[in-house]
């Protein structure tokens, strides 16, 4: 299997479904500029710059999407969605809805977020679970190689508007990509690592940081499975509740600020289906209520370090019960 | 590119706005439509609409001059664009009073109702949501090679959100097919214009991204579709956007029911005087030897009309509760 960065994954995922279906375009903010071989291949109309301007790119894509087009959009940076949250959340995630469902919005907004750049918080800001609060959208934050593609592809393919946010990083981070159509479906998790004494619950960057700390934990004879979710909404309700019964012990991890977070949202599912087969507390590992810092040791600060996983891990094995 | 998959837009029948008669009746629907829904708001538990009583000469006016293949986006005050492009007013107000057989099976309401069928593609009732989705729509005709044109209506409320300059910059540098119709009311809400606007004019605006544009009096529905007709042979002449501002005035309150307290009455006495509808009543009586009795004939059909259409829209069953959680996800 060829071994490529997230970059490239994901670069072969956009060529591969332009080329797939003409209605399939891209614009942004240096689309057409940075990805010259896409512009070489399927030509200026259907990969295209654009102003720096958020609400109308969004705009454009969910009027494109509701007339016969595909588009994907690139945002640059999440805390950018803030000026198109209008246009997905209002307008993508409701006018099926509000129509009646005489429309569909098949579209994907990119974005990078996460610590790694040192670019400050309005740059790095992990803002998914806004997005998964709000009706009608998916959201999908991968955390390799192999599923950034295949996951993208599904989210080109899908009916429905996406978000999708690359973690910045694993932007260069290399991974085995089958060859191939290679599709990851929307809404399953994957098990990165089975186990059975604990659940370690995670996605994107933090998913490494949980098989780090699952490696640690074996090494005390603590057998920690590692879920990594893939797609926050839908999200793989089934998969989480089988590991949850399984090893009656779970922890969620994730870069995002804590109050209101993903991690919120899996604790109250394991709570209201699992809790008779709990153990111990669900636990939370997340990013604090702060805006993540620039400053390179603050910021690497702000993520959740492996030996914190492993704490609560622990912690949560030797509670008697 | 790859043929369209979805189904064509628009699909059904587009009713030919072209006499002067014809101008009237649309007119005369759109009042008695949206004066039906006032009493009916004030008298019982049906929901408070936005009207745009006073403003049917712009709707009408760009309507006629559209064709069967263009496309329209509007926006919270769309009664009249909906009627003028020949939705029907009983599944209009079936939409109002939540029912089934609304357009949106009762889920929009009064504010986003959308008609796939008549090309109405996309409403959206946040100010300035049409504009920013006026570009894609454009964009999908252009590339999938269909033909016809988008009209983008919003107000001189919209004209004030960053996004109208947005949309403007995007269709001049994209040279999108875009006939933007800013309905210029006098009235952002609750806020008359001359305490947020500078200047008088909405159509100033375009000059600076290059497009084209035109300012004609609001209430005269012929001049309004001169006006549209000239601005969308231009559009499917050159490919670029056009924006057609149209003076116009709000004569009743932002939402039913509003007492209009904070209205100037003398200003609205005087935009009374100029009433769209009585404007073309004497224009008609002038010049084509329209009788009272002929107008009395028009108003009869229309009230007919609006009568059906209500009885239809009370008579509709309200939606099954599982329908709460239907249309969210393709």
């Amino acid at each position: 299997m060829p071994t490529i960065t997230v970059y490239d994954a994901m670069a072969q995922a956009l060529a591969e479904e332009m080329r797939r279906d003409a209605r399939v375009l891209m614009f942004g903010e240096g689309v057409a500029t940075k990805r010259p071989e896409l512009v070489g291949e399927f030509g200026s109309a259907r990969i295209r710059n654009t102003p720096l301007a958020e609400g109308i790119i969004a705009g454009t894509a969910v009027g494109a999407a509701a007339t016969g087009l595909r588009p994907i959009v690139d945002l640059l940076f999440a805390p950018f969605l803030c000026y198109a949250m209008d246009e997905l959340v209002n307008s993508a995630g409701k006018l099926r809805y509000l129509s009646g469902g005489q429309f569909e919005f098949p579209l994907v907004a990119i974005s990078m977020t996460g610590a790694g750049w040192a670019v400050g918080s309005q740059h790095n800001h992990n803002v998914e679970a806004w997005f998964a609060h709000a009706p009608g959208l998916k959201v999908v934050m991968p955390s390799n190689a192999a599923d950034y593609k295949g996951l993208l592809k599904s989210a080109i393919r899908d009916d429905n508007p996406v978000l999708f946010f690359v973690d910045i990083g694993l932007l260069y981070q290399p991974g085995e990509v089958p060859g191939g159509e290679s599709l990851v479906p929307l809404g399953r998790a994957a098990i990165a690592r089975p186990g059975h004494d604990v659940t370690l619950v995670s996605y994107a960057k933090t998913v490494a940081v949980c098989l780090q700390a699952a490696e640690a934990l074996a090494a005390t004879g603590i057998a920690a499975e590692v879920i990594d979710l893939r797609t926050i909404k839908p999200l793989d309700e089934a998969t989480v509740l089988a590991s949850a019964r399984r090893t009656g012990r779970v922890v969620v991890v994730h870069e995002a600020s804590r109050t209101c977070g993903v991690g919120a949202e899996v604790a109250a599912l394991v709570a209201e289906q699992a809790f008779d087969h709990l153990k111990a507390p669900v636990r939370r590992v997340t990013g604090p209520d702060v805006p993540p810092p620039a400053s390179y040791p603050l910021e690497q600060a702000f993520v959740p370090g492996v030996d914190a996983v492993a704490a609560a891990a622990k912690a949560l094995v030797r509670k008697p019960h | 590119m790859s043929p369209f998959s979805s189904p064509a837009l628009p699909s059904a029948a587009v009713p030919s706005i072209e006499h002067p008669e014809d101008l009237l009746e649309a007119m005369l629907l759109i009042r008695a439509y949206e004066l039906r829904l006032s009493e009916l708001s004030a008298q019982s538990g049906t929901p408070g609409t936005c009207t745009a009583v006073g403003q049917e000469a712009a709707a009408v006016g760009v309507l006629s001059a559209l064709r069967a293949e263009d496309l329209i986006l509007t926006n919270h005050r769309s009664a009249g664009h909906l009627l003028a492009r020949g939705a029907d007013p009983g599944r209009m107000m079936a939409e109002v009073m939540g029912r089934r057989d609304g357009y949106c099976k009762g889920k929009s309401g009064s504010l986003h109702i959308s008609v796939r069928e008549l090309g109405v593609v996309l409403t959206s009732t946040i100010v300035g949501g049409e504009l920013s989705l006026a570009t894609g729509v454009a964009l999908s005709q252009t590339l999938l090679g269909r033909p016809g044109i988008v009209a983008c209506f919003f107000g001189d409320g919209a004209a004030g959100e960053g996004i109208f300059h947005e949309s403007l910059n995007l269709a001049a540098v994209w040279k999108l097919p875009i006939l933007y119709v800013c309905e210029n009311n006098e009235w952002q809400a609750f806020v008359h214009r001359r305490e947020t606007m500078v200047g008088e004019r909405i159509a100033d605006r375009a000059a600076p991204y290059g497009i084209a544009s035109a300012t004609v009096d609001g209430n005269d529905v012929e001049a309004v579709r001169d006006a549209a007709r000239s601005a969308t042979a231009a559009i499917r002449d050159n490919g670029r956007p056009f924006l057609l501002e149209l003076a116009t005035y709000r004569q009743r309150g932002h939402f039913e029911p509003d007492d209009q307290t904070y209205v100037d009455a003398a200003e609205l006495a005087a935009w009374k005087a100029r009433d769209p509808i009585e404007r073309m009543k004497a224009r008609l009586a002038a010049k084509d030897g329209f009788t009272t009795g002929d107008f009395a004939g028009l108003q009869a059909r229309v009230a007919a009309r609006i009568d059906a259409a209500a009885a239809f829209a009370q008579a509709s069953p309200w939606p099954d509760p599982a329908e709460l959680l239907t249309d969210v996800y393709a």
